[in-house]
């Protein structure tokens, strides 16, 4: 792969779009960014505009009040981008599968990267999947 | 001819400044990062991340003023290089520049805010806006101080040109250290530094959890890249600025270069350190600090140097 890649994987700036979550996986995502964790050791920050962005972290099931939105965000984000969704939510629905309001899974609706299984994923469990994106990303 | 090009584009121009500034960033990042208890990214951090942001997409958004959104970033960058080579020359050939660059080196410096506040207001987005109208407010209360506390210098040295002040604290010792009047008027430009770099009491205008990123939050890609060059060589240069004026000079030749690096490195830990201490202030704070603190202090100083502390 080029350099563009190796340089992406040393600098992954993330934007969190919290798409009806319970909070949870919030505050695990919030943890991987305190002391004891610290993500930005691997260049990971959290940045407030979707434009800045490299990664977008999904969270939560995608209401269909919410796929307009997240839609737009991704189309937003600049090339080259990469989508994770974090917890069971945005993969099958977790407990709100079935529901009349889910819009479907997330890989239905825009190409995710990554998935993070867990309800909520333990800061552990994401820090270890963020690992593997860079490898795929080398 | 060659010559000059040389020290427009390598030294000490447009590749030391940016390499010094990106490597001051990455301190202040790691520094931070200790001052939180973490381990914090590695020191290139910086370069890394400049590099991927010109690796990336530009993407247009649908309101903006197409020449202004362009051109503003490129007007910053030129305006910091140019300004940084006023200050960098000074110490190769003291005697070398015209006299009144330390108030051309003022005006550059106000090209970077001017070129920040046009960006916001031409990529048509309400939150860049505000941004840019809080940029406004903060070069509308610092820069009255930072001029009089400039001034105040000047008038101990009794000339506008940037390479006597090297020869009068070479002469007399630091200003600083020496006067009472200099005293006031360093701590006053220490705190305009601040605002100057965006940094925690008055990141007001970027307020990323406010205002997600404020000015900048529609620019991606190379032109975010060029804003955070311009960020990245002000580092650098305002503290060494400081050491310039305050603290006798700068040098680049034998152990002189050593001690004025470290002089630096000293300023820019005390800037470090204040930006992790304060928590953000609002804009009518900051105004309100700048106007009725800062502003006294240096007209404070302006007096006592009139007087002839």
């Amino acid at each position: 792969m080029g350099w563009k890649e190796k340089i992406l994987r040393r600098s992954l700036w993330v934007y969190h779009l919290g798409t009806g979550a319970c909070n949870n996986c919030d505050i695990e995502i919030l943890d991987v960014l305190t002391p004891r964790h610290d993500a930005e050791r691997f260049g990971i920050k959290l940045v407030g505009s979707v434009r800045h962005a490299d990664v977008l972290l999904v969270t939560g099931v995608i209401t269909r009040k919410c796929l307009p939105r997240v839609l737009r965000v991704y189309e937003q984000m600049p090339e080259p981008r990469v989508v994770v969704a974090i917890g069971a939510c945005p993969m099958e629905g977790c407990v709100f599968k079935g529901s009349y309001n889910q819009a479907g899974p997330l890989d239905k609706i825009v190409p995710v990267s990554l998935y993070i299984p867990g309800c909520p994923p333990k800061p552990e469990a994401i820090i270890a999947g963020v690992a593997k994106l860079m490898e795929t990303l080398k | 001819m060659n010559n000059t090009l040389f020290s427009f584009l390598v030294f000490p121009g447009f590749l030391f400044i940016a390499v010094i500034g990106l490597l001051f960033m990455g301190i202040d990042r790691k520094l931070s990062a200790r001052f939180q208890w973490r381990m914090g990214p590695p020191l290139w951090q910086p370069f890394v991340d400049f590099m991927k942001l010109l690796s990336k997409e530009v993407v247009l958004p649908k309101n903006v003023n197409k020449p202004m959104f362009f051109l503003s970033p490129l007007m910053g960058l030129s305006g910091v290089i140019v300004a940084s080579l006023l200050l960098f020359r000074a110490p190769l050939n003291p005697q070398g520049a015209f006299i009144g660059d330390l108030v051309v080196f003022i005006y550059l410096l106000l090209l970077i805010p001017l070129s920040v506040i046009l960006g916001a207001s031409s990529s048509g987005n309400p939150l860049s806006s505000v941004g840019g109208s809080r940029e406004i407010k903060m070069v509308l209360s610092y820069e009255l101080p930072f001029i009089l506390a400039i001034f105040t210098a000047v008038l101990k040295v009794g000339s506008l040109r940037m390479g006597d002040f090297l020869l009068y604290q070479s002469q007399r010792g630091a200003l600083f250290l020496t006067s009472p009047s200099c005293v006031f008027a360093f701590v006053a430009a220490f705190l305009v530094i601040h605002a100057k770099l965006a940094l925690a009491p008055f990141d007001i205008p970027e307020a990323e959890t406010e205002i997600m990123g404020g000015t900048l939050i529609e620019y991606s890609g190379p032109l975010l890249a060029l804003f955070y060059l311009v960020r990245a060589i002000l580092y650098f240069t305002l503290t060494a600025f400081l050491v310039f004026i305050f603290w006798g000079g700068i040098t680049f030749t034998g152990w002189g270069a050593v001690l004025s690096l470290l002089k630096i490195l000293l300023v820019l830990f005390l800037v470090i350190v204040v930006k992790n201490i304060n928590p953000r202030i609002r804009i009518d704070q900051a105004v309100r600090f700048f106007w009725t603190r800062v502003f006294v202090l240096s007209i404070i100083g302006m007096g006592l140097a009139i007087i002839g502390w």
